[in-house]
């Protein structure tokens, strides 16, 4: 149940264009650990204003 | 053999469904058998045809990285759950098109829009999602343009980015169109999209500063705000005071919304865009839920009938016979060329694995059709005389109870002037006279729906209301960010011209575009709310033709990429599509250009109007020689606009042509793809 709760979540977020925070994380952890992370409200934006602000603009008709 | 046996039986009983819906006469047929005949078609299509197009065609090779694994930067590029996936793609590409068009499409009968629904989807768009879903994601996410460029060359990749250009503008034009047409007159309509503006603002703010990232908390606050505007946009509607001021007539909305888009879509994105786009898509995956679990517990029985006279041509909703209008009309529902933008956008850098492309590219395109299919049921179980008194132009039935029933009766539907007085009043509204654009009339359809499933008759003005706010909402945003998107292609075009025109950082060349974009589909939105013959008669179907036109360009660089691949054996998937879209659009597209009805041929139209004005008559609708001379130069700018959008196929045929017998002449695949990495071992 929580999974599914969870699945709901993370989809609900990703239509609206933000991927999982926890993700991003452990990425920059297994990937880039000598860099600094951006905090979750540092993510949010960066993730706002690459959905709406660029290219990807483009909603359907 | 033994695992077939469930796909056999759901086939038998698509098909059995189908048969009833296509041979019963006379008697009501229920609506749950389009349903039904649609969801087993989409199954089988999608076990069978989208399995051979994955394993055969492309070749999907589960062991190969995707961009979402090779370019990881758990931003832009996130191996993302499938489930997840499909959500996003699905909400990225469902919009007011498929609600749209089938509700026009309905001036013909159900019959012939749900054979092309579902057959159009199966064999045509949802293999064009899918193909071009594949040929980003083997070549990093990138995007239809740059495909185009990267397998056909620079002009042609030039073209492509010029045509994508002015069919945004015919979007934003017809979307916005269909907004002004629910909300003139309508100051209860107005009120509640009015209120979500401040409403936004204010979440906007309290994700920015209160509670950044809580989506889902912010959400159910504008939620709480939406209802509460929809119950109180009644009050309003009803004061002497604020019901007069939030009355517009369609000019007046016309400006405001050109107004609105031009402020909009310069606003930082967090204020205004982002916290709308919130509720509007939560907004529209719950409606399009409720509509459907609403249909399977109502089961209504559709009033419409199969077939209507109409299919021959001289319909009052839009021109033009079956063949090929009714194709253009649908657009979206069946086939929609603005998904290849979606499929080469965000959705291959999310996809974790090749695997996951069937369900993502073609299952989603499926879920779209099926949402066309609940449009169509929706606009045939309302009485037909309803249906043609909400959608035919005031110039043919008039503007009052008794010339419209009279009218609409006259053409073979009949209907009482107390029925249609009755209907405007149970969804709170003045008139149901003449709201085309196809927005009211589904509107009035779910009315019908949701009342019977919660609250009974009263509740039928909320639901009509709350039916309203959920396209006028996704419709602003689509406005909004279509804006924004337009600007950035014009951006890149003007600098091909002009190089410094490409600076993102300086402020003067972004407003530029920006004004540039609004003042083209802001012209062609004023055109069509001042046509005497109601606009979406003649805007739907150059929107029609341009989208339809952008999915034969996928499909040309579908078959291209097929060619390059080797695969000529197979080429048959996406060229018979191609082949049936181009013979569509272009035949559309010259009876537009030069047919001699006037009621279809922009140019037979023109002049017309133009040898009545040499000999200083005044033809109807016009009233004035200022309108005659309005409509001459309408018409001969919407016959240039479709001969562009000719040339631009034409001129892409061309390009695939050659790129097709280059690839037949070299014996090696030429595809220029990524070459492929293995998954990683966990």
């Amino acid at each position: 149940m929580t999974g599914l709760l969870d699945t709901l979540r993370r989809t609900a977020r990703m239509m609206v264009g933000v991927p999982d925070y926890d993700a991003y994380l452990r990425h920059m952890r297994e990937h880039h650990p000598h860099l600094p992370a951006m905090d979750r409200t540092q993510f949010f934006r960066e993730r706002q204003e690459a959905r709406y602000g660029g290219k990807n603009g483009g909603k359907c008709c | 053999m033994t695992r077939h046996i469930p796909w056999i039986l759901i086939a038998i009983v698509g098909a059995v469904a189908l048969s009833v819906v296509a041979v019963s006469r006379g008697e009501a047929v229920n609506a749950l058998w389009i349903v039904v005949a649609a969801v087993s078609s989409f199954l089988v299509a999608y076990r069978y045809y989208a399995l051979y197009i994955a394993r055969t065609v492309m070749r999907l090779d589960p062991t190969r990285a995707t961009p979402a694994i090779r370019r990881a930067d758990g931003l832009d590029y996130v191996a993302t759950d499938k489930v997840v996936l499909f959500g996003h793609h699905f909400a990225a590409i469902a919009g007011a098109g498929p609600l749209v068009g089938p509700v026009l499409a309905a001036q013909m009968g159900y019959l012939p829009g749900t054979i092309w629904i579902i057959a159009g989807v199966v064999l045509a768009g949802a293999v064009q999602d899918f193909m071009v879903l594949f040929i980003s994601m083997r070549r990093d996410g990138r995007s239809l343009g740059e495909l185009i460029r990267m397998e056909m060359g620079q002009v042609a990749g030039t073209i492509a980015l010029f045509g994508a250009f002015m069919i945004m503008v015919i979007i934003l034009a017809v979307l916005a169109l269909i907004v002004v047409k629910a909300l003139a007159e309508s100051p209860w309509g107005m009120f509640t999209v009015a209120a979500t503006v401040p409403l936004a603002m204010l979440m906007g703010a309290y994700t920015r500063w209160i509670r950044p990232g809580r989506i889902g908390e912010v959400s159910l606050i504008g939620l709480v705000g939406l209802l509460a505007a929809i119950v109180y946009g009644q009050s309003v509607a009803l004061s002497p005071v604020w019901g007069p001021a939030f009355t517009f007539t369609p000019v007046q909305l016309c400006w405001i919304l050109i107004g609105y888009g031009a402020i909009a879509s310069v606003l930082p994105v967090w204020l205004l865009l982002a916290p709308r786009d919130y509720l509007s898509t939560f907004l529209k995956i719950g409606a399009i839920a409720a509509l459907a679990i609403g249909i399977v517990i109502m089961a209504p029985p559709l009033k419409m009938h199969a077939v209507t006279q109409f299919v021959g041509g001289d319909g009052p909703v839009w021109s033009g016979g079956l063949f090929p209008f009714l194709f253009i009309t649908i657009a979206c529902g069946a086939v929609s060329g603005f998904h290849a933008l979606i499929a080469s956008g965000t959705t291959p850098k999310l996809i974790a694995s090749e695997a996951h492309a069937p369900i993502i590219g073609y299952g989603a395109m499926l879920m779209e059709a099926f949402v066309a299919i609940m449009a169509l049921v929706g606009a045939s179980i309302l009485d037909p005389g309803v249906y043609f008194t909400m959608n035919s132009p005031a110039a043919l039935i008039g503007t009052d109870a008794a010339s419209a029933s009279a009218a609409v009766t006259a053409m073979g539907f009949p209907i009482s002037p107390e029925l249609i007085v009755q209907t405007a009043k149970d969804v709170g509204e003045h008139s149901i006279i003449s709201r085309a654009g196809g927005a009211p009339t589904l509107a009035v359809a779910m009315a019908e729906i949701f009342s019977h499933v919660v609250g009974g008759p009263a509740m039928k003005a909320f639901w009509y209301h709350f039916a309203i706010l959920f396209e006028a909402l996704f419709i602003l945003t689509a406005v909004d960010a279509g804006t924004r998107a337009g600007r950035f292609m014009l951006q890149d075009l003007m600098a091909l011209a002009v190089p410094g025109f490409k600076e993102t950082k300086s402020i003067v060349p972004g407003l530029v575009a920006t004004a540039l974009t609004v003042a083209a589909w802001g012209f062609f939105l004023y055109q069509g709310v001042t046509d005497p013959l109601g606009g979406v008669n003649t805007l739907w179907p150059v929107f029609g033709i341009s989208n339809q036109m952008l999915a034969a360009i996928a499909l040309m660089l579908a078959t291209a990429v097929l060619f390059r691949m080797k695969q000529d054996r197979y080429v048959w998937v996406t060229m018979a599509p191609t082949a049936w879209l181009l013979v569509c659009t272009l035949s559309a597209g010259a009876l537009k250009l030069i047919s001699a009805d006037p009621k279809v041929g922009f140019l037979t139209h023109a002049a017309r109007f133009s040898a009545a004005a040499d000999r200083g008559e005044i033809l109807a609708p016009a009233k004035s020689m200022e309108q005659m001379r309005q409509i001459i130069f309408n018409d001969r700018v919407d016959a240039a606009l479709v001969a562009i959008f000719l040339a631009v196929v034409l001129s892409l045929l061309f390009f695939t042509i050659r790129t097709c017998l280059a690839a037949r002449r070299i014996a090696a695949p030429t595809a220029r793809e990524i070459p492929a990495q293995l998954v990683p071992a966990e």
